[in-house]
């Protein structure tokens, strides 16, 4: 099975049935699998905040939700995990494109990837680094985390995970 | 008339909807005139309001206004293609437009100059676009709901704020309230 499929297994078998996505090539395959899913109801979002705000609202409807987004976007969401899904106590898991890492070509992305886990350790968000692609294995558990205990959590899965970024 | 004299006036139309109501002093506004839990104040998150009473539309089937502003609108502007590719019959954004940011001190906005955010709702996918004068609020908002169309609301007003305190309701209560209001 791929990666994507599992991903996507993993999401709709804890009751993901909403989900916002912002692309990034390393998650195109993932974002096509759950666009196949009649599970699930994929609204692609302008910016991750938007996103994050469509996703507060969904759950407050009775939707499990879940955003997709790349790790820079971390710089766009501060204040919105802060004040509206960490203030108002709200589930979101985050599997996020770890952009910057080990087998990454575009030296910009390092820029941001030097500042994701210290801006997610000073935000108290639980975070997860999926590096070899057994470490999907964790996805259904964290994701059972995460509606448990009501918070933002960080899912980084960088290129050596999703088998290199194109030919690196 | 500002917008504390429309949500005055609406007050009686939106205690039976769901309700997403923008930061700051509209928020204080709608909790000093009619406290409901069916009332989703934002505290922070500027900008949201579309987004969050989008999302809640979309999962669930009772209608949901969301009460916006026009600084807010354009602090958040890439909610309008979102809504307009996807808006839900049970879904009304009323954007109060007084041209200002009533929160921070009534410092104008664009859209009180040149930039028409009904055009710009429009352009971005709206197919349900009214724009009115506050005085008419109550029943273009009643019409909106009773069409069961999506619907993005222009209201114009002028630029002003009542006084009322802060809200010091816990956020979790709030939101915990409002969750039950949604299921009930």
């Amino acid at each position: 099975m791929s990666i994507d499929a599992r991903i996507t297994d993993d999401l709709v078998a804890n009751g993901v049935e909403f989900i916002t996505t912002v692309p990034c090539k390393q998650l195109a395959g993932v974002i096509e699998e759950i666009d196949q899913r009649p599970e699930i109801f994929h609204i692609p979002s302008n910016k991750e905040d938007e996103g994050m705000g469509l996703c507060a609202g969904a759950w407050m409807g009775g939707k499990r939700p879940a955003i997709i987004m790349q790790n820079t976007a971390i710089g766009v969401t501060i204040n919105t995990l802060a004040t509206l899904i960490q203030y108002y106590r709200m589930p979101l898991p985050m599997l996020i494109s770890y952009r910057g890492e080990l087998r990454e070509p575009v030296a910009c992305q390092v820029e941001m990837a030097v500042h994701t886990k210290a801006l997610l350790a000073q935000m108290n968000i639980p975070t997860y680094h999926f590096h070899n692609q057994s470490d999907v294995e964790e996805l259904d558990m964290i994701l059972k985390y995460t509606f448990m205990c009501n918070k933002p959590v960080a899912i980084l899965t960088d290129a050596n995970f999703w088998g290199g970024y194109g030919d690196q | 008339m500002i917008r504390s004299e429309i949500l005055k006036e609406i007050a009686p139309i939106l205690r039976d909807q769901l309700v997403v109501c923008n930061i700051g002093i509209p928020s204080q506004e709608l909790h000093a005139i009619d406290d409901q839990p069916s009332n989703f104040y934002m505290l922070g998150t500027m900008g949201l309001s579309s987004s969050i009473g989008l999302g809640l539309a979309l999962a669930q089937p009772k209608t949901v206004i969301s009460i916006d502003g026009d600084g807010s609108v354009l602090t958040n502007l890439g909610t309008l293609p979102t809504i307009g590719n996807n808006i839900p019959g049970n879904f009304i954004l009323m954007i109060i437009d007084n041209g200002s940011y009533g929160s921070t001190g009534d410092q104008p906005t664009y859209a009180g100059m040149k930039t028409d955010l009904a055009a710009m709702a429009r352009a971005a996918g709206c197919d349900n676009v009214v724009e009115i004068m506050a005085k008419d609020t109550g029943p273009a908002l009643q019409a909106a709901i009773d069409s069961g169309k999506g619907t993005v609301m222009v209201v114009k007003c002028e630029s002003g704020n009542a006084k009322n305190p802060v809200i010091t309701m816990d956020p979790v209560v709030i939101r915990d309230r409002f969750m039950k209001a949604v299921a009930s």
